[in-house]
Order: C-alpha cells, then sequence, then structure tokens
C-alpha cells in the first residue's frame, strides 16, 4: 500500500462526492447570476436553490421547505439557533446543555454565562451515555434552550433524542430544543418530527458536500432572530447572496446520503467492526472508551494505555494513514479531549486515545491494512514507554482474560 | 500538523538510546502520566564524564525526538559541560520546536537537572536555601509547575509573557487560576533585571536617580508618619542624608534609616548603598 492515503478521520471532514462537484460546477461556471435579480438569467440559479431547499426538507423530513434555512457550517447553524432563540426569549434566564457538546456550542454557552445566564451542564456516564435524570431535575420554568448534540464527534455515540425532546416539553413546553446534527448527517435517518425538536443543524462537509455550507432546520412554531442582518434573503433568516454552487452541492449531498444510509448502517458498521475487533483482540493495551453505548456506524474511539496518541497518530501518517486524538499534544491546547474527560476516561488511556472514523468510501483492503500495521506501530512506541512495569502488568491480565 | 523540523522526526522516527539502565548512576524524571507527559532519564558516570545514556518517555512526538537528542547531546561529555546545558539548548540541536512544543524540551532541561542533583556542588548556601524554597513551590497545581522551572524558562529563553511561558512550561494551561501568580514571577524577575542593569549606570545618572527615589518613594512614606527626608550630598555608594520633622531625634530614626532608606535604595540603585545621616 505504498503513497496510498487511508482516510480514516472522516468525523473531521469528508471528500467530496465526485457527483457532488459535477452538480456544483455549472453554478460556478455558466449560471453565475444572482438568485435575487429580475430576469431570465436569474431564474436557474434561484430554480437550483429552491430545489436544494426540497431535498433538504426530505432529509430532515421537515413539514415545510420554509424551515430550511442555509449557512455557512455547522457553527453558524449552533450560533444563529442559540442567539436566535434567546433573542426572542429575553425574560427566560437559564440555559442548559451538555458537558460533551462540540466547542461552537460549548463555548457559546460560556459566553453566554459571562453575559448573565445560569447554565446547567448535563454530564455523561463512563460510556459516553448522557444522564437524563439530571437533565429531567435541570429543566425549570426559566429554561428557554436546552442544546444537545445528536451524536458526539470523538465517541459516536448517540443520544436518545427522541425520549429527550419528550423529558423537555413534558418539564416545559415553553422550552425549545436545538440538536446539533453534524455529526449523523449522513451516518442515520433524521427525523425532526418524529424527534420532536424544535431546530437542528448540520454541517455539509461531514457528507461528502464541500465545507462552507450548512444548515438549519427551524420549525415553524419557533421564531429566531438573524445572526446576520442585511437583505431578505432566507426569509430574513439570514441575510447576504446566497452561496448557490455550495447550496446546490449541499442538496445533492443530502440527496445521495439518503440512498447510502443502508450501506452505512451494514457495510460501513461491519469495517468498524472489523477494525475495532482487530485492534482490541491484537494489541493487549487497548480498551473501547465506548463500551455498550449505541453509536454511528462509522466511529471508534479506543484509548492505547500507557502510550500517548500523538506519536501514534504520526506513526500513522508515515504510513498514509489519517486518524485523530483525544491528546493535549494535538490541540494545541495542552489538556486533553473535554468528552473523555467528561466521562472519566482514566488517565493512563485518555493522552493515548484514538479515534477512526469511516466512510463510504473506506475500503476492506484500507481496514485489513491498518490491522496489519497498528499492532506493530503500538509494539514500538510501548517499548520506550517508562511504564514497562504497568505494560507488563495489562499483558498478563489479557493473557488471562 | 504540527511544523517538525526534519530532525525532530528523524529522532521519533528512531530515537536513540531507548531504555533503561540498571546500574545507572543518576536517575531523572520529569513530568507525568495525568499531564500527558513523562520523561526518565537514566546515566552512566565515569570520572566526572557520562559515559552512557539511555531514557524512557512517555509523550509526544517531540518530547521522544527532545529526551532523544538529549541523550547524544551528554554521552561522552564532562558532567561540568551536562550542567550547562538549557532547554533552549535542546531546542536548537533540534533545528527549532513549535512554540506550543517548547515545554518538551524544558522537560529535556528539568529531568537532566534532577538526575545531576546528586552531583551538584553549590558554593553558597543561600542559593541552596532559595533555589530549594522555588522548587518547592508549586505555581501551576493542574500541572505541577514549580517556581523555580517557570524562573529557569524565563532565564533561558527570554520569555516575557504568561503565554510564553504556558508554551514552554505547560504551567497556566489548563484551569488558568495560576496566570496571576505567573505574571508575578515575570515581573519579580524583570525587576531583578532592572536593578541589575542599574548597576552600569555612569556617576550622574546614579546621583539622579537616588534624588528621585528620595524625593519620589521615600520621602512620602516619611511624610505619612510626619516627617521628612532631604538628601545631603552623594559620595560614590555612600549616600548623606538630612532627617526632618518628627523623624529627627527620634530614637528609632537609625533603623529607621537602615531598614527602609537603605533597602529602598538598595533595591532600585545599587546593592552597594549605604545610607549615612548627618547633623541638623
Amino acid at each position: 500500500m505504498d503513497n496510498k492515503l487511508i482516510y480514516l478521520d472522516n468525523n473531521a471532514t469528508t471528500r467530496i462526492d465526485d457527483k457532488v462537484l459535477e452538480a456544483m460546477l455549472p453554478f460556478m461556471k455558466e449560471y453565475y447570476g444572482n438568485p435575487s435579480s429580475m430576469y431570465e438569467f436569474a431564474k436557474e440559479p434561484a430554480h437550483a436553490i429552491k430545489e436544494a431547499r426540497g431535498k433538504l426538507k426530505d432529509f430532515f423530513n421537515a413539514a415545510n421547505e420554509k424551515e430550511i434555512i442555509f449557512t455557512s457550517c455547522g457553527s453558524e447553524s449552533a450560533n444563529m439557533a442559540i442567539r436566535g432563540v434567546l433573542n426572542m426569549n429575553k425574560n427566560k434566564k437559564h440555559i442548559i446543555t451538555t458537558k460533551v457538546e462540540h466547542p461552537c456550542v460549548l463555548n457559546l454557552y460560556q459566553t453566554l454565562e459571562k453575559e448573565g445566564y445560569a447554565v446547567d451542564y448535563i454530564g455523561v456516564n463512563s460510556n459516553g451515555e448522557l444522564d437524563l435524570a439530571q437533565l429531567e431535575d435541570a429543566i425549570h420554568y426559566d429554561t428557554a434552550l436546552v442544546s444537545i448534540m445528536y451524536a458526539n464527534n470523538e465517541t459516536g455515540v448517540i443520544n436518545p433524542i427522541q425520549k429527550i425532546s419528550e423529558i423537555i416539553k413534558k418539564r416545559n413546553p415553553q422550552t425549545k430544543f436545538f440538536v446539533d446534527a453534524v455529526q449523523v448527517a449522513g451516518k442515520i435517518p433524521i427525523d425532526v418530527q418524529e424527534l420532536g425538536v424544535d431546530l437542528m443543524g448540520i454541517s455539509g462537509h461531514k457528507f461528502h458536500a464541500p465545507k462552507g455550507v450548512g444548515a438549519l432546520y427551524c420549525n415553524s412554531k419557533t421564531i429566531i432572530t438573524p445572526l446576520i442582518i442585511g437583505g431578505h434573503q432566507e426569509r430574513g433568516k439570514r441575510a447576504g447572496t446566497e452561496n448557490v454552487p455550495y447550496i446546490v452541492g449541499l442538496g445533492k449531498a443530502a440527496e445521495i446520503a439518503q440512498d447510502f444510509l443502508k450501506y452505512e448502517a451494514t457495510e460501513v458498521k461491519r469495517l468498524r467492526d472489523k477494525l475495532e475487533a482487530g485492534i482490541l483482540k491484537n494489541i493487549y493495551n487497548a480498551r473501547l472508551n465506548t463500551g455498550a453505548a449505541p453509536r454511528v456506524p462509522n466511529t471508534t474511539n479506543i484509548g492505547f494505555e500507557y502510550i500517548e496518541g500523538e506519536l501514534i497518530l504520526l506513526h500513522l501518517s508515515d504510513l498514509g494513514i489519517c486518524a485523530s486524538s483525544g491528546s493535549a499534544c494535538t490541540s494545541g491546547s495542552l489538556e486533553p479531549s473535554h468528552v473523555l474527560r467528561a466521562m472519566n476516561v482514566p488517565f493512563t488511556a485518555i493522552h493515548g486515545s484514538i479515534r477512526f472514523s469511516l466512510s463510504k468510501y473506506t475500503t476492506e483492503k484500507e481496514i485489513d491494512y491498518v490491522n496489519e500495521v497498528l499492532p506493530g506501530i503500538i509494539e514500538k512506541i510501548r517499548s520506550i514507554s517508562p511504564y514497562q512495569d504497568e505494560l507488563e502488568e495489562l499483558k498478563k491480565q489479557k493473557h488471562f482474560i | 500538523m504540527w511544523d517538525y523540523s526534519e530532525k525532530v522526526m528523524d529522532h521519533y522516527r528512531n530515537p536513540r538510546n531507548v531504555g533503561k539502565i540498571d546500574d545507572a548512576d543518576a536517575v531523572g524524571s520529569a513530568g507525568s502520566l495525568a499531564c500527558g507527559d513523562q520523561l526518565k532519564i537514566y546515566l552512566k558516570i565515569k570520572n566526572g564524564i557520562v559515559t552512557d545514556a539511555k531514557f524512557q518517555t512517555f509523550g509526544c512526538g517531540s518530547a521522544v525526538a527532545s529526551s532523544s537528542i538529549l541523550t547524544e547531546m551528554i554521552i561522552g561529555k564532562p558532567i561540568s559541560e551536562v550542567r550547562k546545558i538549557t532547554n533552549k539548548d535542546i531546542a536548537d540541536q533540534l533545528e527549532g520546536l513549535p512554540p506550543e512544543k517548547m515545554h518538551c524540551s524544558v522537560m529535556g532541561y528539568e529531568a537532566l537537572e534532577d538526575a545531576l542533583q546528586g552531583y551538584e556542588d553549590y558554593q553558597d548556601l543561600e542559593d541552596i536555601r532559595a533555589d530549594e524554597e522555588k522548587k518547592q513551590k508549586i505555581v501551576c497545581t493542574c500541572f505541577g509547575v514549580t517556581e523555580n522551572v517557570i524562573w529557569d524558562a524565563i532565564k533561558q529563553n527570554g520569555l516575557k509573557t504568561v503565554e510564553e511561558i504556558t508554551n514552554y512550561t505547560k504551567a497556566g494551561g489548563a484551569c488558568g487560576k495560576c496566570r496571576g501568580l505567573i505574571q508575578d514571577i515575570i515581573d519579580t524577575y524583570n525587576k531583578k533585571e532592572e536593578s541589575q542593569k542599574t548597576e552600569g549606570l555612569s556617576p550622574a545618572q546614579k546621583i539622579l536617580k537616588i534624588n528621585t527615589i528620595i524625593e519620589k518613594q521615600i520621602s512620602p512614606e516619611l511624610q505619612k508618619d510626619g516627617g521628612d527626608i532631604t538628601l545631603v550630598d552623594i559620595d560614590g555608594n555612600k549616600v548623606y542624608v538630612k532627617l526632618r520633622g518628627k523623624c529627627s531625634g527620634c530614637k528609632n530614626s537609625t533603623l529607621t534609616l537602615k531598614a527602609f532608606v537603605e533597602t529602598s535604595l538598595r533595591e532600585a540603585v545599587s546593592k552597594d548603598i549605604e545610607v549615612i545621616e548627618v547633623g541638623a
């Protein structure tokens, strides 16, 4: 497998589907008109946006096309939903989220805290599953908004959104519910009506559309203020000339993703499970960080005890294998992943935790290759660790089991 | 992706001198598992010369590279030379490290310093005591970084900001509660530097400085107690002053002069200053 790239970091970003790019190109070349203009030439781009909106409506299973707002990314969708809801409910000063949220929600909540909001951060168990009892207790008459991710980007653990939605509405029917669905889009079916959520954000580049486009579902009963003020675009909810080619790309990616959901649930899951089983079987200091928690089909997060994650990534990279780590060293910050810390992953494993995330482009050959080379890489790194006695002990335990 | 030099990549790919020396003459360590990097270094020393060195590291690419190159830098060198190695030397040998990764070179320096503890021959007892105090005083509790480590990092790398200290020592990188303390250490260091600089003042500058300190700092303090001070003459390091008002004739005046005026002037201008009171 010389000079070949094995891309197992699809929760970070994905390769653009060729069909998506093809659909986009005409709107970069010949159909460059501004969809708001009043001539025939603007009709094609205006029509393309309408069509994309229809595809996104189907993707979310929204009741109405008007409930879809195009944005530039997942972070914008989240900021718009959260700020937008709070601006319309100025009298309520309590908001809730989780300890394991993506920074686009977590850091915004910390900012809101400084602005005077009372915030509850809901914890997770050691598998990464949300503490629903704590959530239920936290909701009260003053709670304006609950933001909970559909699936976690680092662990892939899925939150029971429908159940959470019922809990929220039971406790306070006025409380709005925003779901960051960036990590489930294209991986599992989404049905906003069945889930009972008010707002949901996605990002194109996580499911084979390009970077720079996202969408926000905002149901017709939820009124939000815009983040960007200006023209009438997106029904006044998001000013700025529509990014026509990217919106077309997002629509196409959403359409294709629908067709691939079954493949994700079967084939991608099979390969992920094969990789995971191979690692856990062949590497004695490996542990699955998520236990038996329900997960999206493409993600696995494995902790390698007594060795450090960045070094694993560097050695993988030398062989063309791309993955990511919750280690402090890779992030530029000095703290290891807030998600793994919230899960109380033992500190012997937290710095050596690696996430592999697959896609529809991952092949069996690639997975076999990783399973073939990874034990050697881990052995090499283990051999320079100062924790030889502890590692020896782990090895004995594994043999015993 | 970090922008690692070829040298760093070579050393984490092919680390030199990995392992443990069972009958080592000196062993040092730095960091911890909880912090995300730990380094152990083992030395064989014969006739004041490091004859062998090995390391074990739990850490990122730059931590392994720092440890690996450090062993190469010290094997065959006399202890006196090894003792002079700073974290900057380690980083330089690696053809540089990304700013956020400088703490890896500091860790190498710390482990080496730890190993050479038994071989240190301090001359000044006070230095030892001051050093020990600094060593024990933990500033950053998250990463267990002591004042000594921060002080050395400032001194060896000319650091100016809290952020730089975080990049080099990790201190302040987690909860951030110690950032104020780190700023204090920077300020203290700068003040000390500043006072050392004044040693090189010309006689005229010195006179001017003494005059300003007396007028702006010492006099207002004495006025609070209803007294005052006037500068009479300066001869080399001898400063002649006259006391007025309540201070004059007060039994404690000599003490006031010695303890307060002299200390203030010594701190700000030169440690050789001697204050002499002249009659009214």
